[in-house]
């Protein structure tokens, strides 16, 4: 065990506070464990192998305290960049980990389905909650997410019940705001669809205030047998580029013949760690996941996969793009691992990568850990700068420089995220990336 | 009523536009003067001198590796190419102190011997903001969407270019045919003044070919000239050239006509080696 820093000591000072608050039964024996696992592990240092290129030191160095209930002058306009339109199922709004209310929208969604806040659900959906919270995102290593769960306040519950197709996308905004202190907020979501359902879920992570914040967010998604789940992560640049610590995690527990579907955004934040896991426990699931990172500055983006294909017959796809100016770094890791009875497993990954400056610097690592011997299993990485090539051939038709450059990136950008099915959404970021670039005479079509 | 024959005009002017007709029936577009390129170290354009005026085109040939595609980029700018010596007055201005695009706006035009695939940024996108780029250097207005959308589909039927292929990604999963066309294509939206097709015509079939070849002649003008880089005598039997050069081993080893390109096709280029080594 490392030595008790104030920092910790702030964690269990947090950790008091949120035990002494009402809660399940089944629920603080939880708790419990995950707070004594994190004392354990310590905020990870780069010594830590999944750790080793994203130096997490700003965060152990700062007091965080957890933010009070309301009295946090987000308003409906202040959050208003951050968030989709399009999203017809409704756009729920947690401040600080806290849900809120007044903020939320609530959309048009078929009967049966259950969409709400988990602190609700955990009275209103006591059964489901103790089945599924805290039971699918167990990796024992990984220190925020114990934190996670040690300090869990709240997050979006969605239940959709067997063959229930839902066309209407639900969106959850969770905004951590740090006006004069340094906060952290600790949200957790649940989604569970049942055998043959669909649903659409957008989470927006984003940050207010000028003080540096610690967001942390872990997301269990249940899929069951023969059912669809389309889930997005979207981090965002706050107010301040720099400011925000943003760690999460998205665990996908996928039961026969379903569909997981994922889209990871981030476009800013001062360290923005994204573990992407999944279970794939039933035979001809698909797991699909794809993600765009453009970040600058100083800004560091970590996207960790981890799929496990413990069944037969299953399938996974990964495709990573990232854009980085200035003194930016990424850092991509892709680990599958094929179970011993794992034969004719399909998985691809591929991540790419793209410097737009001297100073940019991308780490990705590929770990394939294969135990069964009829598989296959692709993976292919590419960091390098624009292709001269394709910007003589734009400039040789009379474009300047700078906007054959910024078309190429937005190219890049682009087939990316033609991946995102939920066309507010990908319109939102395909604006979103634009507006970075230096416009030259690029356009942007409709 | 105004005359046509208003004599106070026909006296003063009748010198003056005698003169300028017989300017721009000689007007020399491109001079290229003793040029030398190297790439890594390594020269590949040994002294190239090539004269083209206004209204011409110039064929190219010569063996591979002799530096046609080399002379081709260094017109259009690539830096990979190092000019370590001569010069290329291009419309009275140094071309060489011009950035590529630049050179485009000014009216040169290069389709590649190899056209580049961009995923992400498909066609129309990108010519629009080119050929308005364009525009806006000639103080001309900027073409909205429909309007080039017209522009585009007038353009794509002169060279049998399906136009689903403009909605994709630059020349991303094109067959051989359909690039070398979608750079045809171009240069007819772009209307150059002068183009340098680089092995347009290589590896077409008849058919494209004619197509290809329409694209050029319907170009064809008195104020337009073309360089046509080619291993073929089979392509001029549908653009005639005017002049026929022969590149060896980065020098303009021979000169002629449209017959040159016949003797070659016939003889090889064995026997130019030999005359140019002679030469030299
Ligand atoms: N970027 C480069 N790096 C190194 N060598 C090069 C490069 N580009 C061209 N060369 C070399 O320069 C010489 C001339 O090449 P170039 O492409 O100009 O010939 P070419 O006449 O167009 O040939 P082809 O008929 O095959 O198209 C060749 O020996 C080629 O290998
Ligand atoms: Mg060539």
């Amino acid at each position: 065990m490392v030595e008790m820093t104030a920092e910790k000591n702030a964690y269990a000072e947090a950790f008091e506070i949120i035990e002494a608050q009402a809660g399940p039964s089944w629920l603080l024996p939880i708790r419990k464990a995950a707070m004594a696992r994190f004392a354990d592990l310590g905020i990870p240092t780069t010594r830590h192998e999944e750790w080793k290129f994203t130096n997490v030191a700003p965060i152990r160095k700062l007091d965080f305290a957890l933010a009070e209930v309301g009295g946090h002058g987000v308003t409906p306009d202040r959050i208003a960049p951050f968030v989709c339109d399009g999203a017809t199922g409704g756009t729920f709004v947690f401040v600080n980990g806290h849900f809120d209310k007044g903020l939320s929208k609530t959309g048009q969604l078929p009967a049966g389905i259950t969409v709400g806040s988990v602190a609700e659900a955990v009275s209103a959906n006591a059964g489901l909650l103790e089945q599924h919270l805290a039971r699918h995102a167990t990796n024992e290593q990984d220190a925020f997410l114990a934190l996670n769960t040690a300090l869990m306040r709240d997050g979006l519950f969605v239940h959709v019940p067997k063959g229930l197709v839902v066309e209407q996308p639900i969106q959850a905004v969770f905004v951590t705001t740090s006006e004069s202190d340094p906060t952290m907020a600790f949200s957790r979501n649940l989604i569970v669809a049942d055998e043959s359902s669909q649903v659409t879920v957008v989470e927006v992570h984003v940050g207010l205030g000028t003080i540096p914040f610690l967001a942390s967010s872990v997301t269990e998604i249940v899929v069951g047998d023969n059912a669809t789940v389309d889930h997005y992560r979207v981090t965002r640049e706050g107010e301040l580029p720099d400011n925000g610590f943003f760690v999460g995690t998205t665990h996908a527990q996928q039961g026969r013949d379903c569909n997981m579907r994922s889209f990871v955004a981030t476009t800013g934040g001062a360290i923005v760690r994204n573990d992407a896991t999944a279970w794939l426990g039933g035979e001809g699931s698909d797991f699909t996941i794809n993600g765009l990172t453009m970040i600058e500055g100083r800004q560091l983006a970590d996207n960790h996969l981890c799929i496990d294909h413990a069944v037969p017959h299953c399938t996974s796809w990964e495709y990573f793009k990232g854009v980085y100016d200035d003194d930016a770094r990424g850092v991509f890791s892709g680990r599958i691992n094929v179970h011993k009875d794992a034969q004719k497993t399909d998985a691809k990954q591929t991540n790419m990568s793209l410097l737009l400056s001297d100073r940019a610097l991308v780490d990705s690592k590929p770990q394939l850990e294969i135990f069964a011997d009829d598989v296959k299993c692709t993976h292919g990485a590419t960091i390098g700068q624009l292709d001269d090539e394709a910007l003589f051939y734009l400039r040789s038709r009379g474009m300047m420089r700078e906007a054959a450059r910024s078309l190429l990136v937005f190219g890049f950008c682009r087939e990316s995220l033609q991946e995102i099915r939920f066309t507010p959404l990908k319109k939102q970021l395909e604006a979103l990336v634009f507006e970075r670039l230096p416009h030259g005479n690029v356009f942007l079509e409709d | 009523m105004m005359g046509l024959f208003d004599n106070a005009n026909v006296k003063t002017t009748p010198g003056k536009v005698e003169k300028q007709r017989i300017e721009i029936e000689k007007t020399k577009m491109l001079e290229i003067r003793n040029l030398h390129a190297s790439v890594e170290g390594h020269e590949i354009l040994r002294g190239v001198d090539l004269t083209v005026n206004a209204g011409e085109v110039h064929s190219i040939m010569g063996p591979n590796g002799s530096g046609k595609s080399t002379l081709a980029q260094v017109l259009a700018g690539r830096d990979t190419y190092e000019v370590t010596e001569g010069e290329i007055i291009y419309n009275g201005k140094n071309l060489l102190e011009m950035e590529p695009d630049e050179r485009a706006r000014e009216g040169v035009f290069l389709a590649f011997q190899y056209p580049v695939e961009i995923p992400g940024v498909n066609t129309n996108y990108f010519l629009r903001a080119a050929l308005n780029a364009k525009r806006k250097h000639h103080g001309q207005d900027e073409l909205d969407a429909m309007d080039f959308l017209s522009l585009v589909k007038e353009k794509a039927k002169t060279v049998q270019l399906n136009e689903k292929l403009l909605s994709r990604a630059i020349n991303e999963g094109f067959s051989g045919g359909e690039k070398k066309r979608n750079e045809i294509f171009q240069m007819a939206v772009l209307e150059p003044t002068l183009a340098i097709l680089d092995e347009t015509d290589s590896g077409l079939d008849i058919d494209a070919l004619r197509i290809v070849s329409e694209g050029v002649n319907q170009l064809r003008s008195p104020d337009r000239a073309f360089v046509l880089v080619t291993h073929y005598q089979r392509l001029l039997n549908y653009i005639v050239p005017d002049f026929v050069h022969v590149l060896v081993r980065g020098q303009i080893a021979k000169s002629g006509g449209k017959e040159l390109a016949l003797e070659l096709e016939e003889r090889g280029y064995a026997w130019v080696e030999g005359e140019s080594a002679v030469a030299s």
